[in-house]
């Protein structure tokens, strides 16, 4: 054979294989009681370490309840939850090096608060307002911090996995003990994306590490519409990568996984893809209503495997924190999202001259006759363009 | 001055910059050691290291977005597409992310170190597949930048500029001059300004403007038309977004009269977007309407590929027409 790719051996009679004869396992480390599986290996973590992932989880559980509250009375124009979802985000940031890059789908906004992102940011983001750094150009929950290594979001959907190939390729030409990695949904493993971006980052060695969140729904269809075969992580395999599936609603199985991958890939230089098993608590958006598709039975059976309480289980078992320590963090979050988001609503929309700024690196002459013509005109109706008249 | 083809032009071009930028990659289908289809690339992985000019996966689509991912972190990557008809499944990563890259992030992330080089254009007996002149999906994108050179020495140039530039350009390279146009070109480090059109030919009584492959088509026009005794000026746009409005517009305010040819089917062709502003800019100078000689509202066929195309002698015809009118 002129293809060396294999050393399988030759059989010699027909036997097919199907997905069963991939069947890839399952890693879990902490029981529903918050207690450690017999003999199961833990990841490194200290009382710090385990205090910075619980706050972010109380931090984001309080920020999803809030906006959608928000969106709901109108304040802001959309919003996406992670709720249920909190071990895999959180589980995998805290496994990373602050100057690894994080390329997300859109619901990660607990990676971003991990890495520091404020309430005050959040909100700004949010609202739109002259305080934001996408300049009220996207969708509420579009976020992104060039200090932070966060790549801001992009709405259509995968096209973050093979600019993670690239952006995990540079990482390495530039001699950086880094990695990126590329989060996404079960859903999105089926664009092109996917399969362009894992092949290109096995085929040129990139240290990435591709996080499939396996939720359960792309927006409302169920994974059994989604594709066939043993989940993502056969997948990744097929593309000859380095491959584990995890507990996505378990902490420490999501956190000691990711922690080997990023060892794997640095010192590899190869990809590593992770599919995380969990479970989309709320809805795909604010937009979407998942009682059209899924049982309230269904839902309360997930509720029953919360990561977050699982997690504060093991800590509280650890001594590193206690029940009213617990209440008392979701109280001072409340207070704090409710006072920012209150600041930052009354901040200013940003000035209309900042439309045509980041096109280009200049604007065009077209761009300053067209702004030109544009002020001219809303000088004139100042009243059918409220957000921009009388800064013109 | 050294005489050189275009190919010799865009690796002489190519090979200066990655010696000056360490940061640079050239990479895409066979551009390795194969130096590519075209060996625009030949010699770049023996000179730089397979890390630096490298053969990608056969997916445009991962491409485009493994150039995003490394010009997003600072590098400047140059991506090979290998034929332009081949780009549209990049287009969502070029249209949606190369395009929108800084102006989604308010300047937190931009591309700009991001250069793709494509072959386009027909007249090589290439068929629907290795013909089509794919420029105006991307003259609509704004975040975009899209070139066309004309021979050797501006190829250099402009592709210099391009991966200099601090946006995202798409250089289309018209393919049947690759090895037919031969020219003197400076050895050493130049570029020409994007968004500047060039006035190639003076002349009084009408504009013909054009780029790429189709400036030879132009030349050979207004050659046939001065027998005539009509005088043609003759201007090159080079830089399709943003175009130069000022020169073009300057010219046809001297001359009175427009022409525009390109290969791409005429209907949403540039060609429009040229003829509707320049009807705004010089309505009342204007002493025939504007013409434009483009490719056939077809896909682009094998076999009438001659009688498909905007050649000399279409143009010569719609040149007169316009003087007469």
């Amino acid at each position: 054979m002129s293809n060396a790719t294999t050393n399988a051996e030759t059989i010699h009679r027909v036997s097919f294989l199907d997905k069963d004869s991939l069947s890839i396992p399952i890693l879990k480390v902490l029981q529903a009681d918050g207690t450690a599986y017999e003999g199961a290996v833990l990841p490194v973590i200290d009382e710090n370490l385990a205090k910075k992932i619980h706050d972010t989880c109380v931090f984001t559980r309080v920020l999803d309840e809030r906006m959608l509250g928000a969106q709901r009375q109108g304040r802001i124009s959309f919003y996406m939850t992670c709720t249920g979802e909190e071990a895999s985000i959180i589980g995998s940031t805290a496994a990373l090096d602050d100057g690894d890059v994080i390329l997300a789908q859109y619901r990660e906004h607990a990676a971003i608060r991990y890495r520091g992102f404020t309430t005050e940011q959040f909100m700004n983001q949010m609202f739109s307002n002259e305080k934001d750094f996408g300049k009220g150009r996207q969708m509420p929950i579009h976020y992104g911090s060039q200090e932070l290594n966060y790549q801001t979001i992009s709405s259509p959907l995968a096209t973050q996995i093979p600019q993670a190939t690239g952006v995990a390729y540079a990482l390495k030409r530039q001699g950086k003990r880094n990695i990126a990695i590329c989060y996404f949904g079960e859903g999105a493993a089926s664009e092109g994306d996917f399969h362009a971006g894992l092949n290109m980052a096995a085929v040129l060695n990139s240290p990435v590490i591709f996080f499939c969140r396996n939720n359960g729904y792309a927006i409302s269809t169920p994974t059994e519409e989604q594709f066939k075969g043993n989940g993502i992580a056969s997948r990744g395999v097929g593309y000859g990568m380095h491959t584990i599936r995890v507990d996505g609603n378990d902490m420490l199985a999501v956190l000691a996984a990711t922690q080997q991958a990023r060892a794997y890939a640095l010192e590899h230089n190869a990809p590593v893809l992770i599919e995380a098993m969990t479970y989309r608590l709320g809805a795909h958006s604010s937009s979407d209503d998942p009682s059209g598709y899924r049982s309230k039975d269904e839902e309360a059976k997930w509720q029953q495997h919360d990561p977050v309480k699982r997690f504060k289980l093991w800590m509280i078992n650890k001594g590193w924190m206690n029940e009213q320590e617990d209440a008392d963090l979701y109280v001072k979050y409340r207070e704090e999202v409710l006072s920012e988001l209150k600041v930052a609503e009354k901040v200013p929309t940003p000035h209309l001259d900042s439309i045509i700024e980041d096109v280009y690196d200049t604007p065009t002459p077209m761009l300053k006759k067209q702004l030109a013509q544009l002020k001219e005109h809303v000088k004139k109706y100042p009243e059918s363009y409220p957000k921009s008249a009388g800064r013109v | 001055m050294a005489q050189m083809n275009m190919l010799q032009a865009i690796n002489q071009a190519l090979s200066s910059e990655m010696e000056s930028d360490e940061t640079m990659t050239v990479f895409g289908e066979d551009v390795g050691h194969f130096g590519g289809v075209f060996r625009a690339t030949s010699g770049l992985q023996e000179k730089f290291g397979r890390d630096r000019c490298f053969n990608t996966p056969l997916t445009e689509q991962g491409i485009a977005g493994f150039a995003n991912g490394l010009a997003s972190n600072g590098m400047t990557a140059v991506a090979e597409i290998q034929f332009a008809d081949y780009i549209f499944p990049a287009i969502d990563q070029i249209v949606n992310e190369s395009a929108k890259f800084r102006y989604r992030s308010g300047n937190e992330f931009d591309v700009g170190g991001l250069t793709f080089r494509t072959p386009y254009g027909g007249g090589i007996a290439g068929g629907h597949y290795h013909s089509q002149s794919p420029e105006a999906y991307f003259t609509q994108t704004p975040g975009l930048k899209v070139v066309v050179p004309r021979n050797p020495e501006q190829a250099k140039g402009l592709l210099i500029a391009s991966i200099r530039d601090k946006n995202p350009v798409i250089f289309f390279e018209p393919k049947r001059l690759y090895r037919a146009s031969v020219g003197e070109v400076p050895e050493g480090d130049y570029v020409i300004e994007l968004g500047k059109a060039e006035v190639v030919k003076q002349g009084s009584d009408i504009t013909l403007l054009g780029w790429g492959a189709q400036m030879e088509v132009l030349e050979k026009a207004a050659e046939m038309a001065a027998k005539k005794g009509i005088s043609c000026e003759i201007v090159d746009l080079r830089t399709l977004s943003p175009w130069d409005i000022d020169t073009v517009a300057a010219s046809v305010k001297k001359t009175g009269r427009l022409l525009i040819n390109h290969e791409a089917p005429l209907t949403g062709g540039f060609a429009g977007e040229i003829a509707a502003t320049i009807q705004e800019e010089c309505f009342l100078y204007l002493e025939s309407p504007i013409a434009r000689v483009c490719g056939l509202d077809t896909p682009y066929p094998l076999i009438h590929e001659k009688e498909y195309m905007p050649d000399a002698l279409k143009t010569f015809e719609a040149i007169k027409a316009s003087v007469k009118f």
